[in-house]
């Protein structure tokens, strides 16, 4: 046997020195979780840096009142690719980034259970995010807004290939999202580790596990839709084409089927960070950890049934309106169960201001104003005034960038030590904290009352009417302060992985099992995975005298 | 603690979001059914008696494929390669006379663009077809696999999850065919 050569990095631990091609091969053709996970965040990094720039460029040009900087067709092509890029290549995929890299771990699980099909995801969300910025090179991106309403995307108002190449890409993430969704239902309901019962499951792991069902629910539908719309286009029916009978408002019933659970999809996950960070460095279990996971599944229940409170305007008749209405007023219930699970987790609790608590309780403070203001669009009387504002622009930031943006950065201020070995600054932490949440606020909360004053969203640029040029500068100039806390994290993330503290396997003094194995964990994830007796497994190691078992 | 195989579990998850992805082409044809007024519908342009014809055969494909699975079980080789292969030529079989039903159509320029009945058909249809070509292209890859190796524990949970995959384009199949073809009877 001695004299047939191996090839290096076959057997474990031959690979000391490998070459810099061959490891950068490596990472092409790994279907390690973490590695996968880990390339993930980098190319939700790189993809929230140009959907950043695009949200600078459109608040230049609304900087102050009839500005000239963007043309009307840039300015429209700007906005559907920020939407567009931060929906399906930054959020969603940053959070499956999250799940990805760290459901084995709190499960203590080798791997995740298809792991090819894992890279396949991971590489179809890459060439499809790829596929939408190749349509800059054919002259024109789209530009009908991140939902694309028909008729304005049909060919007859979308004359261009924008539209296209926007429903080939997002088929495409939309294949790789059902597939990850498939991996991680596989996953937690085989490989959890004895002992690790549903009961005991790490709340994130809890709502990335609901969250998956609801893909697999909502992706398909937006999938067919994309379908019908490239049909239409390419080979000219009429499924959405007034003229030849069909019906535009059925792309708004499939889309919003699709695009309100999506809505969930982005938020579930940040929900479960949320559930992991605040415990922890309050120093307490979770407040109703029985609570917590059961809204989860309300929420995820009820989303599935309040797609048309986005058609309020279309007059679907009052009958629709009450019972959209009324199912969208419901889901408040839930979710306003899982603030007061975190409040009363705080509550009592010897509470450790981290950078990642900060973020914590910034979610907790910017997600209840989004949540509240999404309540009033329940109310449909009120919905018709204010739909198609900046109302409506504030209300989703608050609940995409202050309610699931804050949470990752939670998490990524959490988990970093674990996935890089070393501790971000905390310092600089504080910065960057400092500079995002003040520059949130700033950007967002005055396109409440612009909204309220009737300010049209989506249109490039507005009237001098009284207030509106000194609001819209304070967001232009909260959007850059926003854009310098990125330039902070960036800095911070570099000069952490070079010099920042060596991280130990726990540095939080957490208890569940990610914490476990050394950071970074080896390409198995644990050399023996600790017994599972509880919901909190390094607590129970601990002290094995004050076991709550 | 309890544990499912992998591959079934996978596939049952994906078949489950494969029926939402139908459900909502499903929906789109009935939405439709009525608004065609002139041209081509299903009671002027199908022939579902043909169609019936092809349909039995993916029905059949359904059985052959169970036989496969239980000759498998009983670790009886041949059989389970003969029915197999019956399963394959029954799947290329309705495949064809897609094709057939397809070809026909298009030469009575029957095409999306004409009318709503017409594009709801070919995406409703088109898309299973699809599906089916999916089934059959991994059922041809078991098929090589049977000849060239011994199947273990891995290779018949495989088996075992293309087969529920198979069974399921066969449902969608029935319920389209009673959608469009069937009614044309009423």
């Amino acid at each position: 046997m001695s004299d047939v050569p191996i090839a290096p990095g076959l057997i474990e631990g031959t690979a000391a020195h490998p070459a810099l091609q061959s490891r950068r091969l490596e990472w092409v053709t790994t279907v390690d979780h973490k590695r996968i996970g880990l390339m993930y965040l980098f190319a939700t990094l790189i993809f929230f840096v140009v959907g950043g720039l695009e949200a600078l460029l459109m608040r230049l040009q609304l900087a102050w009142p009839g500005n000239t900087f963007l043309s009307p067709d840039a300015y429209n092509q700007v906005f559907t690719m920020h939407g567009t890029t931060m929906i399906f290549l930054v959020v969603v995929p940053l959070l499956l980034g999250l799940a990805n890299y760290f459901t084995p771990l709190m499960i203590g699980a080798r791997d995740m259970a298809l792991p090819r099909l894992n890279a396949f995801s991971f590489w179809v969300f890459v060439f499809g995010g790829i596929l939408l910025y190749l349509s800059f090179l054919s002259g024109h991106a789209p530009d009908a807004g991140w939902f694309s309403y028909t008729p304005l995307s049909g060919k007859a108002f979308s004359t261009r290939s924008g539209v296209d190449y926007w429903a080939l890409s997002l088929l495409g993430i939309g294949a790789g999202t059902i597939a990850t969704a498939i991996n991680l239902i596989v996953t937690i309901v085989n490989l959890r580790t004895n002992g690790m019962t549903f009961r005991r499951l790490p709340l994130f792991v809890w709502m990335v596990f609901v969250n998956s069902f609801l893909i697999i629910a909502a992706l398909p539908a937006l999938n067919a839709s994309l379908a019908m719309l490239l049909i239409d286009r390419q080979l000219n029916a009429h499924f959405f084409n007034e003229l030849g009978g069909g019906d535009p408002v059925l792309w708004q019933h499939y889309f919003w089927s699709f695009g309100h659970p999506e809505v969930y999809i982005m938020v579930l996950p940040a929900f479960g960070i949320i559930s992991e960070v605040v415990p922890v460095f309050s120093r307490k279990p979770i407040f109703g950890y029985g609570f917590v996971a059961a809204s989860t599944v309300a929420i995820a229940l009820l989303s599935l049934g309040v797609w048309a409170h986005h058609m309020f305007v279309v007059g679907l008749g009052h009958p629709w309106d009450y019972t959209f209405g009324a199912s969208s007023l419901l889901i408040a219930v839930p979710t306003g169960v899982k603030i007061f699970n975190w409040i009363a987790t705080m509550w009592g609790g010897s509470i450790r201001l981290t950078t990642s608590m900060l973020f914590a309780l910034a979610f907790l403070f910017s997600f209840t104003i989004g949540g509240l203001t999404g309540v009033t669009f329940a109310a449909f009387p009120l919905d018709w005034q204010t739909t198609d504002s900046y109302y409506v622009v504030a209300h989703m930031h608050y609940v995409l960038f202050g309610g699931t943006l804050f949470a990752v950065m939670a998490g990524i201020y959490y988990w970093f030590p674990k996935m890089s070995g070393r501790m971000l600054s905390e310092s600089w932490g504080r910065l960057h904290f400092w500079l995002m949440f003040v520059g949130f606020h700033l950007t967002f909360f005055v396109q409440h009352i612009l909204g309220l004053d009737g300010m049209p969203r989506r249109v490039y640029t507005y009237p001098d009417r009284p207030g509106w040029a000194v609001m819209n500068m304070i967001s232009t100039i909260g959007a850059f302060v926003l854009g310098l806390s990125v330039v902070v994290l960036l800095a911070n993330i570099a000069g952490s992985l070079r010099s920042g503290p060596i991280a130990g396997d726990n540095p939080w003094n957490a208890w569940t099992l990610e914490w476990a194995t050394t950071s970074p964990p080896p390409e198995h994830n644990f050399d023996l995975v600790p017994p599972v007796r509880g919901r909190r497994p390094l607590w129970d190691l601990a002290h094995p005298e004050r076991s709550q078992v | 603690m309890r544990r499912f195989d992998t591959a079934k579990l996978a596939v049952a998850v994906f078949i489950a979001s494969e029926a939402v992805f139908f459900a909502f082409l499903i929906i789109a044809y009935i939405y439709y059914s009525g608004a065609t007024v002139t041209g081509p519908n299903a009671a002027n342009s199908l022939d579902p008696a043909r169609t019936l014809v092809f349909t039995v055969c993916l029905l059949a494909s359904s059985g052959t494929m169970w036989m496969a699975e239980r000759r498998l079980a009983s670790a009886q080789a041949t059989a389970f390669r003969v029915w197999l292969g019956a399963t394959i030529l029954l799947g290329t079989a309705f495949m064809a006379g897609q094709a057939l039903e397809y070809a026909g159509l298009i030469s009575r320029t029957v095409v999306p663009e004409r009318n709503l009945f017409a594009a709801t058909f070919f995406t409703l249809t088109g898309f299973h077809g699809f599906h089916v070509v999916c089934g059959l292209v991994a059922l041809i890859a078991l098929f090589i696999m049977a000849f060239v190796r011994s199947f273990g524990r891995s290779e018949i949970s495989g088996v075992a999850a293309i087969s529920m995959y198979w069974h399921f384009v066969d449902a969608v199949w029935i319920f389209i065919f009673s959608l469009i073809y069937l009614t044309v009877w009423l």
